[in-house]
């Protein structure tokens, strides 16, 4: 199998901040991967780097074979990443719609002429945009509140416009961060069978932040576990269960008896 | 109508159409620009040289207005964009007063401080109409495609926008230069109505006027840029007595637009018939259903 995103020896200091240091990981063609560990483990700083937010310090990035180091956070998004944001960051001020309607840019084939005449076909090509705007909002059970203002949505229907927002990139690799979290127990189960649901009909690649063990554990076919910005374990989730390293970063170490 | 009465029409349109650039700049995309006057500055010396020196035709030469205060922009941008928005704004500020200082040093050709006379009396009411109508019907056609939902989405949020694929350095520096290509349109309607110009018509106060009409019109709403650009023109023209106030009255406005409504006279809304059909619909449901009701 090949892999989508090969991630081979990621550093990223912060001045004498070591968030991330010698991460490497290769999901491949349609897996789902997670990444875990406690507050500050360098999670979100490596999905910033993937996203070209931050500059790695050091190590490679290829997305199907091509470097992302260096790109532009657009220019990753063009080339097929999706991502959401552990704090939330929707167009709060414009309509659930809008905010699909904007992400569907990439597929606008129209130049400015265009829209500015209205002439060759734009109206039909605005038409093709909305329609698939309008088959996401579907698809992700927000077509209720298409009208209402993205800020003003409950936080789980905020969560789902942002992944509706990401998929209409036509992502090939989905970055979740941190999808349930703020989720009671029926809320993230149910989160569970959406997200293989997107991972079947859209043939996305999927890597997830997430605290929630249990939909870790059912979602993920790998796991890699980070402790200030180290990589403590990786493996199935049967074998990060098992692992000492892992439940003495989660739970602490046994008093040694003096 | 008297000429006075077209004249203040006349003046109406010539700020509608800097102040919607500014619209498009400040109120969609949230770039603050103290430099649009520059803008007008630009567009009002190069379409009066070109009238004066070589006489071309009206629509060249305010096409040739307009080209040179986008070009001039798309460097600007470039240069200073990357800046963040305060800084811009500071480095817009002092673009503005750079031009006019140099408009006025510039003496051979642009008759200095003293101004330019003689420009060719062209702009007449069918002519700033026309322009007008286009203007709106441009910045329109603009904001309600990729172009402008792009512009909002990076207003909302720069980094989701980056997350979604759009070009935010390229984006913003579109907006700066649609902004500065409308001011140099009215620069250019400008100097071919009054047929004199000088630098310092073109100072501090009249960017500060653009952005102050587009706060008070409501920012991401042309409707609200265009009834606050006749409100603010038409105002001080009915309280002539009061007119030395003006900024004054300006500066209370914001504060209280700033304070009560920050969402400004329109605040994101558009005019639209929408809400007038929607009620004709429900009162010819509520008809029908009073017929078949009084139906036994």
């Amino acid at each position: 199998m090949t892999a989508i995103l090969d991630i081979k020896g990621l550093d990223k200091f912060f001045g004498g901040v070591k968030a991330i240091q010698n991460f490497s990981v290769e999901l491949p063609e349609f897996g789902i991967y997670g990444l875990i560990g406690p507050n500050g483990a360098g999670k979100t700083t490596i999905f910033n780097t993937i996203t070209g937010i931050y500059r790695p310090t050091g190590g490679s990035i290829r997305l199907q074979g091509r470097e992302l180091v260096g790109k532009q956070p657009f220019q990753v998004a063009n080339l097929g990443v999706g991502r959401t944001f552990q704090n939330i960051r929707l167009f709060t001020q414009l309509s659930v719609a809008e905010n699909v309607f904007i992400a569907c840019q990439s597929d606008a084939d129209y130049n400015l002429l265009g829209a500015l005449t209205r002439l060759g076909g734009f109206r039909a090509k605005e038409a093709r945009l909305r329609e698939k705007s309008l088959y996401l909002l579907d698809y992700m059970g927000l077509s209720q509140v298409a009208e209402a203002k993205a800020g003003s949505l409950p936080y789980g229907h905020q969560r789902k416009l942002e992944i509706a927002r990401a998929l209409a990139l036509n992502p090939r690799l989905l970055l979740l961060d941190e999808p349930a979290a703020g989720m009671n127990g029926d809320e993230s189960r149910e989160l569970v069978d959406f997200i293989f649901r997107l991972h079947a009909e859209f043939k996305l690649s999927i890597l997830m932040i997430e605290h929630h063990m249990d939909v870790v554990m059912k979602l993920c076919q790998h796991i890699t576990v980070l402790n200030f910005g180290l990589t403590i374990a990786d493996g199935t989730p049967a074998q990060i269960t098992r692992d000492p390293g892992v439940i003495e970063a989660y739970l602490g170490r046994e008093e040694q008896p003096c | 109508m008297s000429t006075y009465e077209q004249g203040i029409i006349i003046l109406i349109g010539i700020n509608i159409i800097a102040v919607l650039g500014v619209s498009i700049l400040t109120g969609f995309t949230r770039v603050f620009s103290f430099g649009n006057a520059g803008f007008m500055a630009i567009g009002a010396y190069v379409s009066a040289l070109l009238s004066l020196r070589a006489h071309a035709p009206f629509v060249a030469a305010i096409l040739g207005g307009m080209a040179v205060a986008g070009a001039i922009s798309w460097l600007l941008g470039k240069l200073t964009l990357g800046l963040r928005g305060d800084y811009f704004l500071i480095a817009t500020l002092g673009f503005g007063e750079c031009v006019r200082v140099l408009f006025e040093y510039l003496d051979p050709i642009t008759g200095g401080a003293r101004g330019m006379p003689g420009i060719p009396a062209k702009t007449t009411l069918p002519a700033v109409t026309i322009s007008v109508v286009l203007a709106i019907l441009l910045a329109w056609n603009f904001l309600h495609s990729r172009y402008g939902r792009n512009l909002m989405a990076i207003r909302e949020q720069g980094m989701a926008a980056e997350a979604v694929g759009i070009d935010t350095a390229h984006y913003k520096t579109l907006a700066f230069v649609v902004s500065a290509i409308y001011a140099g349109w009215s620069g250019a309607l400008y100097a071919h109505y009054l047929t004199f110009i000088a630098p310092n018509m073109f100072n501090l106060d009249k960017s500060a006027e653009l952005t102050i009409t587009v706060v008070i019109g409501g920012l991401g709403s042309l409707t609200g840029s265009v009834i606050s650009t006749v409100l603010l023109t038409v105002l001080p023209e009915v309280l002539r007595a009061a007119s030395t106030y003006r900024m004054l009255f300006y500066g209370v406005a914001v504060v209280l637009i700033i304070t009560v409504r920050p969402a400004g006279l329109m605040g994101y809304r558009e005019f639209s018939l929408a809400p007038l059909h929607r009620a004709l619909d429900r009162w010819r449901a509520r008809r029908l259903a009073a017929g078949t009701g009084a139906k036994p």
